[in-house]
């Protein structure tokens, strides 16, 4: 079987040639550019399956290339940003990335975006599947979450937060799509709804509310539902 | 200049009266027809329906049903005013601003505060309430406004001294409290009307019927007037309709004479009427100059009667009063001209014509009334006689007529007596010239007497049998007339040129001075110097930077009373002028003067005069006004210069800061990120290999780099103000989920106790800040920490705050050092040194708390031994978690 290809789109050598070798050994083409004219090149030429993209390029805004990119390509949208930018990160998303990794990052655990990530692809061309996580599956054509094998009662906010969750299985959704898609749009900016929701949730689908391993914060960026079986494939 | 009243005073008027309080006056036609019962009912309904409602002052003067009405209101204490060994009770201004209820009733508006408050009138109190918020009712009788006081007393032939300004009751919603006048007279016969003693007297004419009546009917009107007057605002705002472009506008022409003051409120009643605009216009002449110092002071009392009225005052300079007033009239448009009758002679009129004539001839189009001048007779010798000609001119004049017939006697020999009574001209007209009319006229009969007797055959006596004699004689005088009033003219028209030329000067000189200052000292002592030179007086300059300072004064002086103080800080505080002469605080020496910009009051200008005297006469206001504008602009163009310069060293600074933070993170964390990464790489092709020793250690040193770098990050932008919060709800849970997770790597090996219950409030802090806080917390108690030791993490609510406690199990920290521990690059002796670190942690857990709002805490623990590490949330960071609909 033909290898996926995957864009990395960095200016700084060391990292391209960090991450080909990294992406190489888990089995995928790589093809690099360096600037962002290079990398636009490359989604007609090389057609890649998912590109990670840093946002500090020299000849223009990462932020400004991802409209670019989406115009061109579904393919999924990892975005290396440094820390403590969050707003980047949060813009970076609106703007259709799929996901993003903090500088320094951790090999494996750039790897396990990117199965997620191509895995996401794979969803949205129809692939519906239930979630299952631990010992909760969920099931979004039956409109049921199951938890030990007994359904679990949510109310319709906790249900439409873990529906807008399991959408994306894996990925990063924002707050402000959370609270626009469950509550409504006047709502965008009130977290604390959904901070109340999310804690109840915990309580109902975590083993140890205090220990989350199923809805995962990223710091003020959003929450994901973090599905170990396919991030561990 | 002076326009017709303009629609943007109305939207202004609306726009003040925003976030002002509303003022209601119960206006009565005389005492007794029950103001206070019906403001304490209206106040009382208020009550009721919930308002906060206090009574600053009402006098219930004993009356039963009155103080059944007061009980219910709260009642602000009176202020004690101690006053010539008698202590007076005024309504405490002060508190009642500070108790800051909605509405406070004060009764009697008029009344006059005793010497020593803030404010000589009443009304200027409740000025300041309105202006504070607080809506006030008060209560009026008709006599008290003081466009009224003249007609008032014209009928009941009392006069009352407590006014009113008009423009007080303009904005105000009036309430006539009607009583028809057979009731009332009942009910002064019933011993149901306070009457003051000492007005008790004048009271019996008073209260007759038909004065009664005619009160009434004024009242009806005034109130009907004020609500004419605050529909037209309205239309103004709303340019419903009009065109009042073709408005009335009245010119009241003022003296220094004692009538002025009733002929501004006549003109004040005409502009009501005609529902015009109106100046009271001065002319100064060259005889004006010459006022005496109670002539200034009344004519600056008419002035500021004017202002108060809601008149424009000006004072223009001209060779006459015909003149000043024609050509201002022409240029402001002027359609009704109010004068009083000249009381100068017959004589006088006959020699100059009248005035009233030549205003007339000279004005066609405009109306001129004409006003008796009613205090002018009543006061003979008020007004200041034309200033009268040195005597020694007179000699001069004769000696230049005895030198002129020496002269004659001389030339009679060489031209005959033909010509000589030509000569004879010249004394008088050099007389005329030089020393004015009088001395002109003295030398003009000493002309024709010397020529008769001397020259005119018979020689050595006076001959009257030729008229020629009598013809010479007449020219003469004649000559001395025209030559004397050309001079005169021309005289005074030099000494205005000469005189404006002086202001002029002063201002050019005065704004010269001021563009040398380089710093704000500089330039007040120049201000102060400058003024201290054109007026003569003691110049202070203060600033409100800090509390009330002085900035500047001339000659040095450091000593100011209370009062003056006060006075100062009231201008600071309000932008308007205070102290001697001004309406607030009268009684102080100095004068205060606000330097007002655009931006506020920018300084305070203080002047006094060591004699006690005003220290800016009434003709010097327009300059001192001129030469405030001026200094406040150099001022403000001192603090914008200084703020440019401020702004573009910080913007260097910034900038500077900026590009060295984002390349020294970006050049740090890109060979980071490359190292991390092929650690990591390194790792899994040796997997399986005996010996990894080597391989973890590049793994935690460069962790451990990684994170150090974040820290000095952390900390320069601590350190440089640069920290951008961006606040969001957290939950505590998510905060040390997230950062137990991160630290997993360096955590290993102890247990981790997690005790922070789902049920605590969501805090408001930024996220990225307070997992640094977190991880740096738990990085610090993982190296102090005894292996194996078990570090709890606590949350708890108490009434006022939540708490977050890192607890670790080892050495502790050195008692009485614990809050050192925070500082930056300590690292506290008996620590243990082999954890490495470089102290920063801890100083970044304390920047990045003081910036969210968080208080740091560092203790020692009992038993088992270890630290205690706390953050306190205080309430204002707690966010009750709501559930919408959840």
């Amino acid at each position: 079987m033909k290898p996926r290809t995957i864009l990395v789109v960095d200016d700084e050598t060391q990292i391209r040639v960090l991450l080909r070798a990294t992406l190489v050994r888990a089995g995928y083409g790589v093809v690099e550019a360096a600037t962002a004219r290079a990398a636009l090149a490359s989604l007609d030429i090389d057609k890649p399956e998912a590109v990670l993209l840093d946002l500090g390029l020299p000849d223009r805004d990462g932020l400004e290339l991802l409209p670019l990119i989406r115009a061109k390509t579904q393919a999924p949208v990892l975005v290396i940003s440094a820390r403590g930018e969050t707003e980047q990160k949060v813009a970076a998303l609106d703007l259709g990335a799929n996901d993003y990794v903090t500088k320094p990052f951790d090999t494996e655990e750039l790897l396990a975006r990117v199965r997620s990530a191509l895995r996401q692809g794979e969803a949205r061309e129809g692939i519906a599947l239930p979630i299952v996580a631990g010992d909760v599956s969920i099931d979004l054509h039956a409109r049921e979450i199951r938890r030990g094998g007994a359904e679990v009662h949510l109310t319709p906010r906790e249900y439409g937060v873990v529906a807008e969750l399991a959408k994306h299985p894996g990925r990063i959704v924002t707050h402000a799509a959370l609270l626009t898609n469950v509550w409504g749009p006047g709502y965008r900016d009130n977290i604390e709804y959904l901070r109340v929701v999310m804690r109840n949730l915990r309580l109902k689908l975590e083993a140890d509310a205090s220990r989350p391993v199923l809805l995962v914060n990223e710091l003020g960026v959003g929450y994901r539902l973090r599905v170990p079986e396919m991030a561990s494939r | 200049m002076i326009a017709d009243r303009p629609a943007p005073e109305a939207f202004l008027a609306a726009a003040r009266a925003e976030g002002r309080g509303q003022l209601k006056v119960f206006l009565g036609a005389a005492p007794g027809v029950g103001k206070t019962y019906e403001m304490l009912e209206d106040g009382a309904a208020r009550l009721k329906a919930g308002e906060d409602v206090v009574i600053g002052v009402v006098e219930t003067h004993g009356r039963a049903e009155t103080e059944a009405l007061v009980r219910p209101f709260e009642i602000v204490p009176r202020a004690e005013v101690a006053y010539q060994g008698r202590t007076l009770t005024e309504m405490d201004l002060d508190a009642v601003l500070a108790r800051a209820p909605s509405l406070v009733l004060v009764d009697e508006l008029a009344h006059s505060n005793a010497p020593g408050s803030r404010h000589p009138k009443r009304y200027q109190d409740v000025e300041e309430l309105i202006a504070a918020g607080i809506d006030v009712f008060s209560t009026i009788n008709i006599q008290h406004i003081e466009s009224l006081n003249d007609v008032v007393a014209s009928f009941t032939h009392v006069r009352v001294r407590e006014t009113v300004p008009d423009s007080v009751l303009e904005t105000a919603e009036i309430e006539v409290v009607d009583l028809p006048p057979d009731e009332l007279i009942e009910r002064l016969k019933a011993g149901k009307v306070y009457v003051p003693d000492e007005a008790s007297r004048a009271l019996g004419h008073f209260f007759s019927k038909s004065n009664l009546q005619a009160l009434r009917e004024l009242a009806l009107r005034r109130a009907a007037h004020v609500v004419d007057a605050q529909m037209l605002d309205h239309v103004r705002a709303h340019a419903l309709a009009g065109n009042f472009a073709a408005g009335e506008r009245i010119l009241v022409a003022v003296s220094e004479a004692p009538g002025a003051a009733e002929l501004v409120r006549a003109g004040k009643r005409l502009a009501d009427a005609l529902h015009g605009t109106w100046t009271a216009l001065h002319i100064e002449t060259p005889r004006s100059r010459a006022l005496g110092e109670a002539e200034r002071q009344r004519l600056s009392e008419t002035l500021a009667l004017a202002a108060q009225l809601g008149g424009v005052t000006a004072s223009i300079p001209a060779a006459n009063v015909v003149d000043g007033l024609v050509a201002y009239a022409t240029e402001a448009r002027i359609t009704q001209l109010v004068v009083a009758k000249s009381t100068r002679s017959r004589w006088f009129k006959l020699r100059h014509g009248s005035v009233v004539d030549r205003l007339v001839r000279e004005t066609p189009g405009m109306a001129v009334h004409v006003l008796p001048d009613a205090g002018g007779a009543a006061t003979p010798g008020a007004s200041a006689p034309m200033p009268g000609p040195p005597p020694l001119a007179y000699a001069k004049a004769l000696g230049l007529v005895a030198a002129t017939v020496l002269l004659s006697a001389l030339l009679v020999p060489l031209i005959g007596l033909g010509a000589i009574d030509l000569i004879f001209l010249l004394p008088v007209m050099a007389a005329a010239t030089l020393y004015g009319l009088r001395p002109g006229l003295a030398a003009g009969v000493a002309a024709s007497l010397a020529f008769n007797f001397f020259f005119l055959p018979p020689l050595y006596t006076f001959t009257v049998s030729d008229p020629s004699n009598l013809l010479t004689a007449v020219v003469l005088l004649g000559v001395a007339v025209a030559a004397s009033q050309l001079a005169g003219r021309v005289r005074a028209q030099a000494d205005l040129a000469a005189s404006s030329a002086r202001q002029n000067a002063a201002l050019a000189g005065f704004s010269r001075a001021l563009t040398g200052g380089t710093d704000l000292a500089e330039l007040a002592q120049a201000i102060a110097a400058e003024m201290a030179r054109l007026f003569d007086a003691k110049v202070t300059l203060w600033t409100g930077e800090g509390g009330l300072t002085l900035i500047a004064a001339n000659p040095p002086e450091d000593r100011l009373g209370a009062v003056e103080r006060a006075a100062a800080q009231w201008v600071l505080d309000r932008g308007l002028p205070a102290g001697r002469g001004s309406a607030t605080l009268p009684a102080a020496d100095w004068l205060f003067h606000p330097l007002k910009t655009s931006s506020g009051v920018v300084a305070v200008l203080g002047l006094a005069r060591d004699d006690g005297r005003d220290p800016v006469r009434a003709d010097q206001l327009p300059l001192l006004l001129g030469l405030l504008d001026q200094s406040a602009l150099a001022v403000e163009r001192l603090r914008l210069t200084d703020e440019m310069a401020e702004v573009s060293r910080l913007k260097d600074r910034d900038r500077l800061r900026a590009a060295l933070l984002s390349s020294v993170s970006h050049d740090l964390r890109t060979p980071l990120t490359a190292v991390i990464a092929a650690t990591a790489e390194l790792r899994r092709q040796l997997a399986g290999q005996a010996d990894t020793t080597a391989i973890d250690t590049l793994d935690t040193e460069t962790q451990r780099l990684a994170r150090f770098v974040a820290n000095l990050l952390d900390m320069a932008r601590v350190e440089a103000g640069a920290l951008r919060l961006s606040v969001e709800p957290v939950d505590l849970t998510d905060a040390v989920a997230g950062a137990v997770h991160d630290l997993r790597r360096s955590l290993e090996g102890h247990a981790i106790d997690l005790d922070v219950p789902p049920d605590l409030p969501l805090v408001r802090v930024d996220p990225q800040l307070f997992h640094h806080i977190l991880i740096n917390l738990l990085d610090n108690a993982g190296k102090y920490s005894d292996p194996g030791a078990t570090i709890a993490i606590r949350g708890r609510r108490t009434p006022d705050a939540l708490t977050l406690e890192i607890i670790d199990a080892g050495p502790g920290l050195p008692p009485g050092r614990e809050a050192q521990v925070f500082e930056t690059f300590t690292r506290l002796e008996g620590s243990d040194r082999s954890a490495g670190g470089t102290g920063l942690g801890l100083a970044i857990v304390k920047g990045f708390a003081e910036a969210m709002g968080i208080a740091v805490g560092a203790a020692n623990r009992g038993e088992p031994r270890g630290a205690v590490f706390s953050l306190r949330f205080p309430a204002a960071l707690l966010m009750r978690a709501t559930e919408e609909g959840a």
